[in-house]
């Protein structure tokens, strides 16, 4: 019978099929992070249980960390405590810990594929939403509770009922400074915050045959704000030639044996999907958000919709825009901004550096804009060094903080103040995601860039133009 | 944690009609810091339910003595967002043993299912029937019953069945949870584990 991607990973990972219930399903590489698992370490405490399978098993501190003066010592006692569960955690069950100021430290999904921990044709969870993102890969990656992380820790399975699968296809050409985080933010606007929900999705056709690794990873990570489990894109020699050398992905015979098996990992032509989209990649704009949720981005020459245009609650809708404090049918363009956060693991990553130093390279960071501009990882930083982009942004007047999750979702000192607009790099616009009152835009870091020089909402073709001509 | 077994739960209810309720408005990631699952309750929609000086919001529902119950009614897409499963605990150790809604993101409902939490899934028109026996009067009950799984709003008698897996509902119903069932088999597993090639 013909299969598709998903099918052909998740069957060859099924333990047990339930009747009437979930599949046990089997995981290869599960990341922890400090937050959602200390719980889970009492969990098999009190159950008398062990960690099944530890080499399976990677710790990083990520979301509570500090990402300036990460050499001293935490200053929250809540968040130097979780950091100190997780060592000690990880180190009695014999994990390995890329704990804060170690040389690997960073955000889980920017670590884990740096580090060839992602493979393709693998199943990754960790108790995050954003998990996704490796699915970038061809693997199954998605997010799980504390307590399936326990299952995990346990027992190396989980259980679950086997997602509906759908296709989304958009082909042709992107334009002119429109970005992989565009495409997700259109695709997701397209289909709302639960449009994809119960489903496991598949990415396909041109625009992602010709995205980079940074940008699969960046599209994958924001299956969930459409309500998919996750997001896989088939892996081709891109993806061979990312992971390839790295120091966890298979070397020699079984780099071999692992690429015949890679090279079957794509969806038979008469696979059927439960759903199939498609799109054209020249209807994307650069987006923005102007709302609570994720699926409430235009592109950034459009206005603001009336509520008898949106689908779904009038009073919802208004609740949300008054969150905000703006107007049906306000210009996005033009909005003054107070801070720019470039980050996360949607966009931490070199390119989306390199996307921002393109922008603002001989420009000036604007006076009323504070900028935080966070790496995924320690290598990132690196990067950004080597390739002289460290200078480019500090010659126009911003720094560089140390890696973590950051603003994103504000668990550290990185919070945006109440009533202060944002424009993110990040992945939810939720009310006080970024802090508890802050209103945050999403966007991409061109987008973002264009607006840290200008000091307002900013269409970036019109400043790219100007470094072209 | 095995938690305590869920059957019949006869109850008023707390109405909440707004939709996309997302798991950072369900608890806040700046209270995601404890190493143990304990006081999640105190701080559920913390930043609908208080100000910045932790004076209560007089207008959010769970500030109003008129409504109360084990029962909490809330709009489509429930807890969307975020995977942390404090949010599910939050819930719970509030006092809910059930959420009703006519949709739930994926992950928020698994996590409810895995905690002993029972997520109902009802039509957009009885969910609105539920909302208007409430708005009509806020002692009316609603029974969930597990076993028979219905759902009924006792004032009119208008009843709707709802679905769940039955390996789920013997869990539900006898307080057992996954990683029992998991740890039973673990042999199975490690047999399955050395086929895996990396």
């Amino acid at each position: 019978m013909s299969k598709t991607l998903f099918d052909k990973v998740w069957d060859s990972h099924v333990v047990r099929n339930i009747e009437n219930g979930p599949d046990v399903f089997f995981i290869d590489r599960h990341f922890i992070h400090e937050v959602t698992s200390p719980v889970a370490f009492l969990g098999i405490k009190s159950r008398g249980n062990t960690v099944l399978y530890p080499d399976r098993t990677f710790a990083t501190a990520d979301h509570n960390t500090p990402t300036i003066n990460q050499h001293l010592p935490v200053e929250d006692p809540l968040s130097a405590n979780q950091l100190k569960a997780l060592e000690e955690n990880a180190a009695e069950w014999g994990i390995s810990h890329w704990g804060l100021g170690h040389q690997k430290n960073g955000i889980v999904h920017v670590v884990g594929p740096e580090n060839g921990i992602t493979l393709p044709g693998a199943t990754i969870v960790c108790g995050d939403s954003h998990t996704s993102t490796h699915g970038a890969f061809g693997a199954i990656a998605f997010g799980i509770g504390t307590s399936e992380v326990e299952m995990v820790l346990s027992t190396q399975c989980i259980m679950q009922p086997k997602p509906k699968k759908m296709r989304i296809n958009v082909n042709g050409e992107l334009g002119f400074g429109v970005t992989p985080k565009d495409v997700a933010l259109y695709i997701i606007s397209q289909l709302s915050t639960s449009g994809a929900t119960g489903y496991f999705v598949e990415y396909a056709g041109d625009v992602f045959s010709n995205m980079t690794m940074e940008g699969r990873m960046t599209v994958c990570n924001l299956s969930i704000e459409m309500g998919a489990r996750g997001g896989m894109i088939a892996p081709d020699e891109k993806t061979f030639e990312y992971i390839k050398g790295r120091p966890l992905t298979p070397k020699g015979e079984a780099w071999d044996t692992a690429m015949e098996y890679w090279q079957t990992l794509k969806t038979d032509e008469d696979a059927v999907f439960d759903k199939e989209l498609t799109f054209n990649g020249a209807d994307i704009e650069p987006m923005i958000t102007y709302g609570t949720n994720p699926g409430m981005g235009i592109g950034i020459t459009n206005h603001i919709p009336d509520a008898s245009n949106v689908e779904g609650g009038v009073a919802t809708y208004k609740k949300s825009l008054g969150y905000m404090d703006f107007n049906e049918g306000d210009a996005m363009i033009g909005k003054p901004v107070d801070y720019v956060f470039l980050g996360s693991c949607t966009n931490g990553r070199i390119e989306d550096f390199r996307a921002f130093a393109s922008i603002i390279k001989g420009k000036k960071k604007a006076e009323n804009i504070t900028a935080w501009l966070v790496p995924g990882s320690h290598e990132v930083e690196e990067l950004i060094k080597e390739e002289g982009i460290l200078d480019i942004i500090t010659q126009a007047g911003f720094t560089l903080r140390e890696p973590g999750c950051s603003a994103c979702l504000a668990m550290n000192a990185d919070k945006i103040p109440a009533g202060k607009l944002a424009v993110s790099t990040s992945n939810r616009n939720f009310e006080g995601r970024q802090g508890p009152g802050s209103r945050t835009l999403l966007a991409s870091p061109l987008v973002a860039a264009a607006t840290a020089v200008t000091g307002v909402v900013t269409d970036p073709r019109t400043l790219l133009e100007e470094v072209i001509n | 944690m095995a938690y305590d077994k869920f059957n019949i739960v006869t109850s008023t209810a707390v109405p909440l009609p707004i939709e996309n309720v997302d798991t950072d408005q369900i608890i806040p990631a700046r209270f995601l810091k404890a190493t143990e699952r304990k006081g999640f309750g105190d701080n559920l929609f913390r930043d609908w339910r208080y100000h910045n000086d932790n004076t209560q919001k007089e207008d959010f529902i769970l500030n109003n003595p008129t409504y109360s119950g084990k029962i909490l009614v809330g709009g489509k897409n429930f807890g969307s967002g975020s995977s942390r499963e404090h949010a599910a605990w939050a819930v719970y150790d509030y006092g809910f043993r059930c959420v009703v809604s006519s949709f739930f993101a994926d992950i928020f409902k698994g996590n409810c299912l895995n905690i002993g939490v029972l997520p109902v899934q009802v039509s957009p028109e009885f969910l609105e029937k539920i909302f208007e026996a409430i708005d009509t009067n806020p002692d009316t009950e609603i029974e969930v019953n597990l076993p028979q799984q219905t759902i009924t709003i006792k004032t009119s008698g208008e009843s709707e069945s709802f679905d769940i897996n039955s390996y789920k509902k013997e869990n539900m119903l006898n307080g057992y949870d996954d990683i029992d069932y998991l740890t039973k088999i673990k042999s199975e597993i490690q047999k399955f584990a050395t086929t895996r090639p990396f």
